[in-house]
C-alpha cells in the first residue's frame, strides 16, 4: 500500500494517467449501473416482492399442498447459491431447448432469490400483527382478503421495512454476479476497463464507491419512509 | 330478536361450553356475569362467529346458522354484519384515524359512498364524545377515548344487537365511566345489547336481564334488582359473595 502510493507520488506522469483514467472510466461504470444493475435491481426486487407476499400466503394458508410447495421453493432457493442458480438458468435450460436472453435469466435468478428471502420476513411481519386486528376486521364484516388488504398488508409492511430495505441493498450489490451471464452491469464494464489498462486498484476501487454511494442513497430513502409509515406513532 | 339454542363450544379435549339456550328481545339489555372460565367470552365471540361453535343454533332478526350442519363463509360474514363487537382491547386500527376506523365497515363491507359514510362516522364519533378527535390515531388517545371509537366503528354498520366483551376492563378506573356512560345512553335509545363485564352498577342501572354463566351452562337468569339482592342459585351467592 504504502509503495503503491509513494510510487504514485514519485512519477508525476503516472499520477496524472490515474486521474486521466479515473475519469474515464467513470462514465462507462456510471452507464453500466443505469442501463443494467439499477434496472435489474428494480425489476428483480418487485417482482421478487410479490413471489415473497405470494409465498408468505402459501406458508400461512393451512392449505397443505400449497404449503409444501411454498416450503419447498424457500428451501431449494436458499440451499443453493445464487451464482450456481444464474449458471443452471442461462447455461443449463438450453441443454432442454429453454434459451433466455442474458437479462431475462437474471431477472428470474435474482428475483427468486429475493422472493425465497423475503418471503420469510413478510411472514414473521404478518404473524406479528396481533390476532385481534383480524377479529375486529371480521367483526365489521370484511372478508379474509379485505381483512389482508386493508388491516393487515399495510401494518405488516411497516414491521418489514427495514429488513426488506436490508434485502433491497443486497440485491443491488449481487446483480454484480449478473457480469457471469454476460450483461455488461457496473462490475463487468470495470473488468472490461482493466482488461485494457490493467489498474485493478484504481477501477474496482471506483465501482466499489458507485455502488456504495447508491447503497446510502438507499438508506436515505428507507429512512425517509420509515419516519413516513411511523406516522401514527405505534 | 337474538336466540342462542343448544350452544356447545369445544377447545379440543376442553369443553367450554355446555348447551346454552339463551334468548334477547330485541330492544333488551342483557349483563352477562360470571367466574372467570365461565365461557362468557367465548359465548359471546360464538355469536359474532369469531369461535365457530360445535353445535348449536343461533339466529338474529330471520338469520339462522345452525352449526349441526356445514355452514358456508358466506352465510357467516353476512350473520356477522348483524352483530357489532366491542372488544376488551379495543382493537382499533392503528394505522387509520378515528375517522377512518369508524369509515372502513361501511366503505370497504357495505361499499357505501366515501363521502355519506364521513359524514356518517363524524355524526358517530360526536355521538360517543369525540367529535373533535376525529383525526387522531388511536395511540395518540386515551383507553376510554379508543374504546369509545370502538363503539363508534361497531355502531357504523348498523347491528342489530351489540356485544361487548369486557368493554372496560383494561381501563384505567378513571376511564371507566367515560365509556360505561356511553353505553347507557345506546341502551336509553333502544339497542340491543349483550354484555360481559364485571361492572355491577352498569348491571344494576342499564340490564332488563343479568345472566349468571358458571362452568359453561347458564345458572341463573333474573332480573338486576332480585339477582344482586335476592339469588336463587347457591352459585351465584357465592359468587356474588366473592366480588361485593
Amino acid at each position: 500500500m504504502k509503495m503503491y502510493l509513494s510510487n504514485v507520488a514519485a512519477d508525476p506522469d503516472r499520477t496524472a494517467r490515474l486521474i486521466e483514467i479515473a475519469k474515464t472510466s467513470l462514465w462507462p461504470l456510471l452507464e453500466g449501473a443505469i442501463s443494467n444493475t439499477i434496472p435489474l435491481t428494480i425489476i428483480s426486487f418487485i417482482v421478487g416482492l410479490l413471489l415473497a407476499i405470494l409465498t408468505a400466503l402459501a406458508r400461512i394458508s393451512h392449505i397443505k399442498i400449497a404449503e409444501m410447495i411454498a416450503r419447498v421453493y424457500v428451501s431449494a432457493i436458499r440451499g443453493t447459491p445464487l451464482l450456481v442458480q444464474l449458471f443452471i438458468i442461462f447455461y443449463g435450460l438450453p441443454n432442454i431447448g429453454i434459451t433466455l436472453d442474458p437479462f431475462i435469466s437474471a431477472v428470474i435468478g435474482f428475483s427468486l432469490s429475493v422472493g425465497a428471502y423475503a418471503s420469510e420476513t413478510i411472514r414473521a411481519a404478518i404473524l406479528s400483527i396481533p390476532k385481534g386486528q383480524w377479529e375486529a376486521g371480521y367483526s365489521i364484516g370484511m372478508s379474509y382478503s379485505q381483512v389482508l388488504k386493508r388491516i393487515i398488508l399495510p401494518q405488516a409492511a411497516r414491521v418489514s421495512l427495514p429488513p426488506l430495505s436490508n434485502t433491497f441493498i443486497s440485491l443491488v450489490k449481487d446483480t454484480s454476479l449478473a457480469s457471469v451471464v454476460l450483461i455488461t452491469e457496473m462490475f463487468r464494464r470495470a473488468q472490461e476497463i482493466t482488461s485494457r489498462n490493467y489498474e485493478f486498484l484504481l477501477v474496482y476501487t471506483e465501482a466499489a464507491l458507485i455502488y456504495w454511494v447508491i447503497c446510502f442513497f438507499l438508506s436515505v430513502i428507507q429512512q425517509y419512509m420509515e419516519r413516513k409509515l411511523e406516522r401514527y406513532g405505534v | 330478536m337474538i336466540s342462542i339454542k343448544g350452544l356447545f363450544k369445544q377447545f379440543g379435549q376442553l369443553e367450554v361450553l355446555k348447551g346454552i339456550d339463551i334468548k334477547v328481545e330485541k330492544g333488551k339489555v342483557v349483563v352477562v356475569i360470571g367466574p372467570s372460565g365461565s365461557g362468557k367470552t367465548t359465548m359471546l365471540r360464538c355469536l359474532n362467529v369469531l369461535e365457530t361453535p360445535s353445535k348449536g343454533i343461533l339466529s338474529i332478526g330471520g338469520q339462522t346458522l345452525d352449526f349441526s350442519q356445514n355452514v358456508s363463509k358466506k352465510n357467516i360474514a353476512a350473520f356477522r354484519r348483524l352483530t357489532g363487537m366491542v372488544f376488551q382491547n379495543y382493537n382499533l386500527f392503528p394505522h387509520m384515524t378515528a375517522l377512518e376506523n369508524v369509515m372502513e365497515g361501511p366503505v370497504i363491507v357495505k361499499g357505501e359512498n366515501k363521502q355519506k359514510a364521513r359524514q356518517r362516522a363524524q355524526g358517530l364519533l360526536e355521538k360517543v364524545g369525540l367529535g373533535d378527535k376525529v383525526n387522531y390515531y388511536p395511540s395518540q388517545l386515551s383507553g376510554g377515548q379508543q374504546q369509545r371509537v370502538g363503539i363508534a366503528r361497531a355502531l357504523a354498520m348498523e347491528p342489530e344487537v351489540m356485544l361487548f366483551d369486557e368493554p372496560t376492563s383494561a381501563l384505567d378506573p378513571e376511564l371507566v365511566g367515560e365509556v360505561l356512560k356511553v353505553m347507557k345512553d345506546l341502551a336509553k335509545e333502544g339497542m340491543t345489547m349483550i354484555v360481559v363485564t364485571h361492572e355491577m352498577r352498569f348491571a344494576r342501572e342499564a340490564a332488563d336481564e343479568v345472566i349468571f354463566m358458571d362452568g359453561g351452562v347458564v345458572v341463573e337468569r333474573n332480573k338486576p334488582d332480585e339477582m344482586f339482592t335476592t339469588p336463587k342459585e347457591e352459585r351465584t351467592k357465592k359468587f356474588l359473595n366473592m366480588i361485593m
